[in-house]
Order: C-alpha cells, then structure tokens, then sequence
C-alpha cells in the first residue's frame, strides 16, 4: 500500500498537505523546510519544482518559483538533495511540477528517479487526461507513483469519474476555476464539496486554492478529507526569519 | 515519441490537435471547460455559411480585402525572377493580424462572450483586438509586457484610444511571452463570459488550427490572383517571416499539401544565430511545451524557458507554433533566418525600390531573397504582413547613425 493511501486509511479527515517550493527560501533549504513541516503537523508535504512560466500559479508561488530558480534550482539538482530523505521524512512527498522541464529531464527517467528517492505521488497540473492515457500515464504506473489528477468545480460530472478513477492517493479538488493565492467565497466551495462528497468518489478529497488559516481550512475540512495550503505559507516564509520558528507559528494557526 | 498521427494532410491536425508529435492542450484542468467548448465548436461554427458570410462582408469592407498581389518589378528585375508582395500591410490597422481578430470576435458572440482578452508583443495583435471590440462593443483587455509597454507607445495609445484597457505583465521577463500567460492566467480567474484572442498559430488546440484557418484567406486569395496574372495558382516558392507564425501559416495554409510549392520560413536570427541573442527557434530550441502546445521551445539543458532577442518584437518569442515545428521536423518548410541588420537592410532596400516600407518583421522575410537560388522562371510571393509605421522610431534612429 502507498504512503498516502496508509495515511487516508489512518486518518480520513483534517488532512493538512502544505505546498512548498524547492530551493525556496535557499537552495539548500529545501529539506529543513520539509522536516519543518513534517514536525509541526503537515500530513502530507507538497513539493514544488520551479518553472519559468507556471500558468496554473498565483504571483506568490510565481515569485518563490523564481527565486528558487534564482537560486539555482533544477530537477537534478532537487533529486540530490532529496536523496537521502527517507532518513528523516516520514509522512507522503507529493512533487509538483509542470511538464517542460520534466520532459527535459527526460519523462520516464524522472519518474524512476522520484520512485528511488522515495517520491510518493505526482501533480502535473499541465499534464491533461488524453496525454496521460495515451503517452505518460505508463511511466507513471509503471513506477508506482501515484498520479493526482485535479477537479474543477466546472469539471462535468462524466469527466470528473473518470478522473477520480485514473488518479491514485488523493483528489485534488480546486476550490474554483482560478490561479493559486486567490481569495475565494466560501459559501460556494461547500456547496460544491458536498456535491463531491455525494458521488462518493473512489479517491479521498484535498481541497486547494484559496485556503490560508484556520477559518478557511475548517470551512473545507468540514466537507471532504483535507486540504492543501500554498501561497499563505509561502508568504510567510517570504518574510524572512528562522524557518522552524515561521512553519511552527504558521502551522499552529491553521490547526489550533 | 510519435504515438499520434502521421500527418499527410498538413491542413488537418489530428482531433485532439497533433501535427505528428507537436500540438495537443497541455492546459490545467481550470481552462477544459473553456478549451473543450472551443474544441468542440469552433468548426461546426467556422463552417456555418451565415458566420462565413458575416466574416466575408467585414474582410471586404471593413479590412479591405482582397489586398492586392503586386508584381515588384525593380525588386524582381534585380534577384532575377518574379517576385509578387502579398500585400497585408494595406489591411486596416496595418497588418495580417486583423484577419484574425475579426473571425475570433464573431466567434466570442456566437459562443455568447462578453468580454475579450489578449496578449500583444509590439502591440499590432493588441491593436487588431481592441480594434474589433470596439466595432462589436465588447469590452477589452490586452496583457502586455511592461518592457514592451515602454517601447512601444504608439500602439498603447492606441489601444486605449480605441477603449482597451492595457495591463502590464510584470512578471517573468516582462514581454510577449509573459503577457501570454498573464493573459492564460486571466482567463483561468474569469473563464465564464470571456473569450480569449490568441494572436497567432500558438497555444492549447484548437488555437493554432483555428487561428491558420483565419488567416488562411491569404493563401486563397494568392491562389485566385496569381492565376488571373500567370495562367496558373501555384507559385514556385512562398515566403514569409516566423514569429508564432500566424502570417506564415496563412501565407503557405493552401499550398501545404501542394508539394511542388517551396514553404520559405524565415526566422529572426537576431545578433546572429549563435550569439546567445536570437529567436531562431527552430534553430536553437528543442521539444518542449510552451503555452499550452509542445511544440519546438528556445530552453536551457533544465526546461526553463530563455528570453529571445529579435529587434522586431513581433519575432521576438522562444517558441513556435506546432504546425511550423512539424513543418521544420518533416522537412515540409524550408526554414531560414535573418539577422536584425540584414533586416534593417531589407526594410530601407524596399523602402527605396519599392516605395513600401514593410514592418521590421517583414523585412525579414525579403532578407533570405539573395540566399535562395531561383530561375529567371520561378514565381516567388512573399507575405508583405505589416507595413513600417510602427518602426519608424527604429528606422529613425538607423537614418540618424547614417548621418
């Protein structure tokens, strides 16, 4: 059994993933980050691999992106430093990227390298369901990663149980059709979650985009299995200061 | 990885947007439901005779098509064969893009939009767009890079003068290819009434077959003129100037399964194609995906996206459209370069010759004429895609070095 799924088994709700950028704040941050996140009560940690031009991301991860690349980020450069994670991080890595510098890295090998480093899953939110059936989705399995698809609350119901039934660990379920950091109306996420909930889905549900605290975290909590926080946590990192000292303070918000 | 569809039909990618390997949507999953709709729409509405119709009236008396096909004689006398200019330059606004503006725009209403957006590089697809917006009275939005904001203020002026509101791209390298995903990350945030105009053959499918059918009229009016002027439709070359590549695939849309007709592509070398200051896309990128296609992609070894270098803004983008990188990989085009002063070159050579003075860009395209050898037979159209208005400060300053 997958890491993520012997967590969703362990515990079904109040799933906190919390996005970060490798390379950010520092190159060589990237790990203190992830053990930061791992000791203050992230269940999952979501890994961002920087991309020059991230259409799906909000000006707070662009920018974190950019300095991570600044900094000399790359995908090879990430799989040295995650090589010996295992030693420290115990909870699911989930690493999320768009496709250009994967397909420079080379698909296939990327996918055997993230398997070797201890890689949980994948979200390639520019990587859509005809190419993953058809081009990249047997890399994918072939390795055993998990592949996260996400779900808009646009996405027609036919689609979304295709995509629940080709995804693997979680659903991503974006709170709505928007780039990352915006603020959104909670009122109109539930109905919508609700809704998921009563399609009684094969994967459980993380709900993204738009959750930054306490209030917006209980709002989705209270309809699916968790969520996922981004741009709140890059933005406070982007503060400066002792890295655990920021995660501790931070973390504590969203789940005290 | 060639899993799709061996293309014999250069006309046709395949239904989920593949020119061989090169097209497809790469789009997060926030732009389907738009994407989809085109996707599923676009030629059942392209081919409805009433839009046909609507679309034909306003090329004729709006656009002023058919724009002529002009014998250059002097030009002709001096390379040594015959050399006919395609002249989009003379369409309103200045240039080929209108052609596509104006289908897009009755698209967005038949689609039942509200609201347009747009990117723009030097601005003419920025101008096309705000142009017929406000002959439909739709409201406008063109993303623009803040540098190009700055080095182009005619055409900003413009725009607003004609009721686009102007937002610059401040992210990235704040130019075309960032106002490019601006304006993709604002359709992501306002998807439901709003219609995006892509400007050239670029982007998730069916942009870059929508957008080529658009400018096909080129080609068929080219098709129509050179037979009345030779006795036959087929030229023996067609050459026009890369950027995105939305006049090239207009120029060469009706010759592309005519294989007797040589597709000239050209380039913009920039300081050269080496210099670490180019465009020359075909020539420096590799396989990637860029705005939402993959296509060929200017790229460092570690898949992040290079700022190019043309003197020409509208040249001056890391990729190409997938139809021309399939066009490059199966050898179908001929594809050449023209470096920044052989362009400035070519554009006061035809100024003086000629009495046209062609955008920068174009000038590029004249820049490959001494390069080719051609017969005293040959018949070679050349896409004239905009007229030099917009680079007079440019030119200006070459005429004050001159002094």
């Amino acid at each position: 059994m997958s890491r993520l799924s012997e967590l969703f088994k362990q515990q079904s709700r109040r799933v906190l993933n919390v996005y970060c950028t490798a390379g950010y704040p520092n190159l060589n941050s990237t790990l203190e980050v992830m053990e930061s996140l791992q000791k203050n009560g992230a269940n999952i940690i979501e890994l961002g691999m920087p991309y020059s031009d991230p259409l799906a991301d909000g000006e707070v991860i662009q920018s974190s992106g950019n300095i991570a690349l600044a900094n000399g980020m790359t995908i090879e450069k990430l799989f040295e430093q995650l090589a010996d994670m295992r030693k420290t991080i115990h909870i699911p890595v989930v690493l999320m990227g768009y496709m250009n510098p994967i397909l420079q890295y080379g698909f296939e090998q990327f996918c055997k390298k993230a398997k070797e480093v201890g890689v949980d899953g994948l979200i390639l939110p520019d990587l859509p369901l005809y190419e993953f059936e058809h081009l990249y989705g047997k890399a994918i399995q072939d390795n055993e990663l998990d592949f996260i698809f996400l779900v808009t609350p646009e996405t027609p119901e036919e689609r979304l149980r295709k995509l629940d039934s080709l995804s693997t660990g979680f659903l991503y379920a974006v709170s709505s059709s928007a780039t990352t950091g915006k603020d959104k109306d909670f009122s109109k996420v539930a109905i919508y979650l609700q809704k998921l909930q009563s399609m009684q889905l094969k994967n459980p549900v993380l709900v993204g985009f738009g959750i930054k605290d306490k209030e917006t975290f209980d709002a989705v909590a209270a309809y699916s299995n968790g969520a996922i926080i981004g741009s709140a946590y890059i933005q406070a990192l982007s503060k400066g200061g002792n890295i655990e000292t920021i995660t501790s303070q931070f973390l504590n918000g969203v789940l005290n | 990885m060639h899993l799709f569809n061996e293309l014999t039909n250069y006309q046709a990618p395949s239904k989920e947007g593949y020119y061989g390997e090169f097209g497809g949507a790469y789009i997060p999953e926030m732009l389907y439901g738009n994407v989809e709709t085109l996707k599923t729409q676009y030629l059942q509405i392209m081919e409805d005779p009433a839009f046909k119709a609507e679309v034909a009236a306003l090329l004729k008396d709006y656009v002023g098509r058919p724009t002529p096909l002009f014998y250059a004689e002097r030009l002709s006398k001096e390379i040594g064969t015959n050399i006919y200019l395609k002249r989009e330059d003379l369409c309103h606004t200045g240039a080929h893009k209108i052609n596509n503006t104006i289908g897009q725009i009755i698209l967005a209403q038949r689609l039942g939009k509200k609201k347009i957006i747009a990117e723009t590089g030097a601005g003419q697809h920025g101008v096309a767009t705000a142009t017929v917006c406000a002959l439909k009275g739709m409201e406008c939005v063109v993303y623009m890079g803040e540098k190009d904001i700055e080095r182009q203020a005619p055409n900003v002026a413009r725009m607003k003068m004609l009721g686009a509101t102007v937002v610059p791209a401040t992210s990235g390298s704040k130019t075309l290819k960032d106002a490019t995903n601006e304006a993709i990350r604002a359709w992501i945030n306002e998807p439901d009434d709003t219609h995006y105009i892509i400007g050239s053959v670029v982007g998730p499918h069916p942009y870059p077959d929508m957008v080529a059918r658009f400018q096909s009229v080129i080609s068929e009016e080219v098709r129509k003129q050179l037979k009345e002027k030779t006795g036959s439709e087929l030229p023996t070359h067609v050459i026009a100037c890369v950027g995105g590549g939305s006049n090239a695939a207009g120029a060469f849309y009706h010759f592309l399964n005519e294989p007797t007709v040589e597709l000239v592509a050209v380039e913009a070398a920039g300081h050269g194609v080496n210099s670490g200051m180019s465009a020359a896309t075909t020539q420096l990128g590799t396989t990637g995906i860029l705005h939402g296609s993959k296509s060929i992609v200017m790229q460092t070894k570690d898949g992040q996206v290079v700022e190019p270098h043309s003197i020409s803004a509208g040249l001056d983008y890391p990729g190409i459209g997938p139809l021309h990188a399939f066009l490059y990989e199966s050898k179908r085009g001929t594809f050449m370069s023209a470096t920044d002063q052989e362009a400035l070159d070519w554009a006061f050579h035809i100024s003086e010759i000629e009495g046209i003075i062609p955008a920068l860009e174009t000038a590029h395209a004249f820049s490959v004429l001494p390069k080719i050898n051609f017969k005293p037979t040959d018949v070679v159209v050349i896409c004239l895609s905009g007229r030099g208005d917009k680079d007079l400060a440019t030119y200006m300053q070459v005429m004050d070095l001159k002094k």
